[in-house]
């Protein structure tokens, strides 16, 4: 866009109608998914995540054991093999099927943790937004306060609180998730308020509801879409490290933070037990984070 | 712009108070009781007298609010109470525990600044080139990966190989604990000191200087498509210098920015960090005192840290107003 | 004047004058940008001369190169993606293209400065005012510090700032529009230039103080007897000011004679629809203004012939097939790019106007 920026934008836009049209017959979606395409990091994330995303629903049918099974002969420790592809953990199951029912636990967690925090943000940042006042100093000042609070210190003692489970991370989660979203909403929300189209919904005796909803929402909608993907791979982190701390759901549940914990006094003798779950977290956010990143780029390249 | 330092500083007051507030009834319901603990254990059936002694010796048999308003008489004196584990002075440990605890931060956040800034910057100018995607993949990667992880991977490929392997002594580094404790103008490692303090820096600097980079490239790439930028190369000046002089200082506003609220995930990053390699700081022991439901342990350390967020955040603040000039005017301050 | 080789006319066509007079000559300058709609044509082949102490006014609206074209000038445009071709642009009789653009780094800021459009966004917000003035000063002359500061307040005084002395430490945004626009002539004329740019120096302030902004500018060039190149879309700035004008649309020059004759003997009808669309002050107040109908054309994909026929009130068949090449077509100097250019010397803005709004033209 910026390439011919020195002409001045009439020339990019009011151009011969021959041009306009064309630009107008391209689907906006299309030319999304054409920029986005262009990014290879991005493409390649996408590629992995479809994958990710096979694996946890065709766990049953990929993992040659259950999560929880011992298989026998029993080996415990053991390294790779061609009987266990990622070798065995300290009580003899198939590390392999263990990081393949991961993928659930991990995409569960991110997804569904996403969702609320994106929920709780953009309630409370279109609400703080679209009215100001005293309901958006209330808003932001709350937002300072989970701000100053370490979110690790507060995660922890909420998982304490509700008990540690798949479910209690996720509230946790998506409780301590919504202050970035909150933010960029709100801040969307105080640039169009004032906008003339919106003065002229209003005018035309729109609900504010329908106002909030139908017409200024819509804007917020790429940040959050860019926000909620690289957010997804960020609660996965949060939720491995949680479990690392012991405070995720407990064994035998397959969650790789978890397995990670377990494995860390074999550091030395069977790294294998550490490294594998390890790079599953790894890779899984990476994706994310690369995706994110090409929907960003793709959506608005102006976006930071 | 000394009021306007005094505004801030007064609009952390209540941020403080209500975000640790918020902190002591949440703890408060948590469930089991706090008395178990103190008294030796939940499995043990400690004589009844014992309880209510210790119930009496903590305040625990106060009513809630009445707890509260203690809890805060005695914080404003600056008194943080005894660990229920074992009647040690929280002003002690804390005392023992911040000091490794501001040691690894203040090289996480040089880390932070020098590389996470400098690879941001060079990326942004070089765009398009080799270095530049590559930075862009290793940014990516730095961000994705969990803590825990990065920090068993280090001390599995720069301690734990070398040991096994038998190579010379200077290339192997600690994996766990303080080490000799040695330093000099109380950062500077001294000795062996280094071995043990170089990884859990790294481990710690990682996410924040990954993100710190990403953050640098998208506002300098920004701030090189800016009218004025076009103005310092019409004034006949190199490219390096308007890049250093013009670029730099409005290209840092929304980096500066994302450090200081940031600060909270070096804290997350500091817990894990610190636990992977045992260092005795502050992160290690809140880990330790949220397991064990140690209150006065957990609300004097977080106090501590909240305290330390603040601080960071209005040296932003004020940097913030030197990066960027428009600001001052807001406030009434020109 | 060494003999010349062939070339297109240019803006100043045969008229002899010295060489020693000339400033600057730009020969057949091609800027082309490489995008994934196509390649922008944003300059495609002009030609032209700015000699000495002149105010040469390059108008057309936007899209139709001007910026570009002192961009290119300055070095300015990136490339990639812009490629540039020229036969020449001779600087005082040297190629500012030879050598990799050196000449024209040196050239930069010292001998040609440039004044932009928005100051609000052309200054550095996070500098002073000062600083950014004193800048010009520090590199090119090397001077001190103190030196630089001094010169500083001299230059905000010489373009009229009131207490320049204390003004000198604000940023910015603590100036009033046209107070900016000053100090951006003041950082452009510390140096002396020969040669001023102005790209639309006034389009972005209120109208009052446009007018005070055009007489610090014109004031400052006897002041330090440099050329201004001046480009606007506005003719009616450029009345009364300029020496010379030149007439841009779609990145070639389609008039070009002094400003007598752009105004007074129009030999091109977008010239013409230009003048048309003007408010004029010496008439009775009830003419109607005739907007030029239709947009400029997209630079990717140009219409046939006369890029203008598809908007001309006057559009002959030849107009559709054939491009005109600009050539002399009264006087000394003055060139248009119209085949019909002498037809036009009977029609004047009147014409236009009384036919109202032109009839439409199928291209």
């Amino acid at each position: 866009m910026s390439l011919i920026e020195p002409t001045g934008p009439s020339a990019a836009t009011a151009g011969e109608p021959g041009v306009v049209d064309v630009a107008a017959a391209r689907p906006m979606r299309s030319e999304i998914w054409r920029r986005f395409r262009r990014n290879k990091l991005a493409v390649v994330g996408l590629v992995f995540l479809a994958f990710v995303i096979l694996l946890a629903i065709f766990a049953p049918l990929i993992a040659p054991y259950g999560f929880a099974e011992r298989p026998l002969p029993r080996v415990y420790r053991a390294p790779p093999s061609a009987a266990h592809w990622f070798g065995t953990d300290g009580i003899g199951r198939d590390m392999f099927s263990r990081v393949v029912y991961g993928a659930r636990v991990s995409l569960k967690v991110g997804i569904l943790a996403t969702a609320l925090s994106l929920s709780i943000g953009v309630l409370l940042g279109s609400l703080a937004g679209y009215f100001g006042g005293l309901l958006d100093t209330i808003v932001m000042r709350l937002t300072d306060v989970f701000l100053a609070i370490p979110y690790i210190i507060l995660a922890v003692a909420i998982a304490t609180l509700f008990g540690r489970s798949e479910g209690s991370i996720i509230v946790v989660l998506g409780l301590t998730g919504w202050l970035a979203i909150t933010r960029i909403v709100r801040a969307t929300f105080l640039s169009l308020r004032q906008l003339e189209y919106v003065e002229a919904a209003r005018a035309l005796g729109f609900s504010r509801w329908r106002i909030m909803t139908r017409h200024v929402l819509p804007n917020a909608l790429q940040p959050i879409i860019v926000y909620g993907t690289i957010s997804v791979g960020t609660v996965i982190l949060s939720e491995a490290a949680l479990s690392f701390l012991g405070v995720g759901p407990q064994d035998p549940t397959p969650a790789w933070g978890l397995m990670v914990a377990q494995g860390k006094g074999d550091l030395v003798s069977a790294s294998h037990l550490l490294f594998f779950p390890g790079g599953a977290i790894f890779l899984t956010v990476l994706a994310f984070v690369l995706v994110g990143d090409g929907l960003r780029d793709a959506l608005d390249p102006r976006l930071r | 712009m000394p009021s306007y330092i005094l505004r801030r500083l007064l609009l952390l007051i209540p941020t403080i108070f209500v975000a640790l507030s918020f902190l002591f009834f949440l703890f408060f319901l948590l469930p089991g009781d706090p008395v178990d603990l103190i008294v030796g254990g939940e499995n043990r059936t400690p004589d009844p007298g014992v309880i209510l002694r210790a119930r009496a010796r903590y305040g625990l048999d106060e009513p809630l609010l009445i707890q509260f308003r203690d809890y805060w008489s005695r914080t404003l004196r600056w008194d943080l109470g005894e660990s229920f584990l074992n009647g040690r002075s929280v002003n002690d440990i804390l005392g023992e525990r911040v000091v490794n605890s501001a040691r690894l931060s203040i090289w996480a956040i040089v880390i932070e600044i020098i590389v996470g800034i400098g690879v941001g910057l060079l990326s942004a100018i070089k765009r398009y080139s080799i270095a530049d995607k590559l930075t862009t993949i290793g940014t990516a990667a730095a961000a994705a990966v969990p803590v825990f992880v990065l920090g068993f991977v280090f001390q599995y490929a720069f301690a734990v190989y070398p040991n096994q392997h038998n190579w010379p002594e200077w290339a192997r580094l600690r994996t766990s604990r303080l080490g000799p404790d040695e330093w000099f103008l109380f950062f500077i490692p001294r000795g062996d000191q280094w071995r043990y303090l170089l990884l859990p820096a790294l481990t710690l600097a990682c996410v924040s200087t990954a993100l710190a980079a990403r953050m640098m490239r998208g506002s300098m790439l920004e701030v090189m498509q800016a009218d004025y930028m076009r103005t310092a190369r019409a004034k006949g000046l190199g490219e390096r210098a308007v890049v250093t002089r013009h670029g730099l200082r409005n290209a840092l506003i929304p980096v500066v920015t994302l450090i200081g609220l940031d600060f909270g995930t070096v804290i997350g990053a500091a817990v894990l960090t610190e636990t992977v390699f045992s260092w005795p700081g502050l992160g290690f022991t809140i880990a330790d005192a949220v397991g064990d439901r140690d209150l006065p342990v957990i609300l004097g350390l977080t106090l501590v840290v909240v305290l330390a967020y603040a601080v960071v955040n209005l040296i932003v603040d004020v940097s913030y107003a030197w990066f960027d000039p428009r600001i001052r005017l807001g406030e009434g301050d020109a | 004047m060494k003999p010349e080789p062939f070339r297109a006319v240019t803006a100043g066509g045969p008229e002899p004058f010295r060489a020693a007079d000339v400033l600057l000559d730009v020969q057949d300058l091609h800027t082309t940008f490489r995008t994934d709609g196509g390649d922008v044509k944003a300059v495609d082949g002009v030609s032209f001369q700015i000699r000495r102490g002149e105010v040469f006014a390059v108008v057309g609206e936007s899209g139709s190169g001007k910026s570009v074209t002192a961009l290119t000038l300055m070095g300015l445009v990136p490339s990639p993606p812009a490629h540039i071709e020229a036969d020449a642009i001779l600087w005082k009789g040297e190629d500012l293209l030879a050598s990799g653009g050196e000449r024209m780094r040196a050239a930069r800021g010292k001998e040609i400065a440039m004044i932009f459009q928005d100051a609000l966004t052309a200054l550095n917000p996070t500098h002073t005012i000062g600083r950014q003035i004193a800048e010009m000063a520090r590199i090119h002359e090397g001077a001190s510090r103190k030196a630089a500061r001094k010169r500083a307040i001299e230059m905000l005084k010489l373009v009229g700032i009131p207490q320049p002395e204390s003004r000198v430490d604000m940023h910015p945004h603590e100036f009033s529009g046209g107070m900016r626009q000053r100090a951006m002539i003041a950082m452009a004329i510390t140096c002396n230039p020969d040669l001023l740019i102005a790209d639309e120096p006034t389009t972005a302030l209120d109208v009052t103080v446009q007018a005070q902004v055009l007489d610090v500018l014109m004031s400052i060039k006897d002041e330090i007897d440099s050329a201004i190149m001046l480009i606007t879309h506005d003719l009616g700035v450029v009345a009364g000011l300029a020496d010379r004008v030149m007439v841009m649309y779609a990145g070639r020059a389609v008039e070009v004679g002094t400003a007598r004759e752009i105004f007074y003997e129009t030999r091109h009808p977008y010239t013409l629809s230009l003048l048309a669309s003007l408010p004029r002050l010496d008439q009775e107040g009830d003419e109607p203004l005739v907007p030029i109908k239709g947009a400029p054309p997209s630079l990717v994909r140009l219409p046939s012939g006369c890029k203008f026929h598809p908007r001309c009130p006057f559009v002959q068949p030849l107009c559709v097939e054939t491009e005109p090449a600009l050539r002399v077509v009264d006087g000394a100097a003055h060139s248009s790019a119209c085949h019909y250019a002498e037809d036009l010397a009977g029609v004047d803005v009147d014409t236009i106007r009384r036919r109202g709004e032109p009839e439409p033209v199928q291209a």
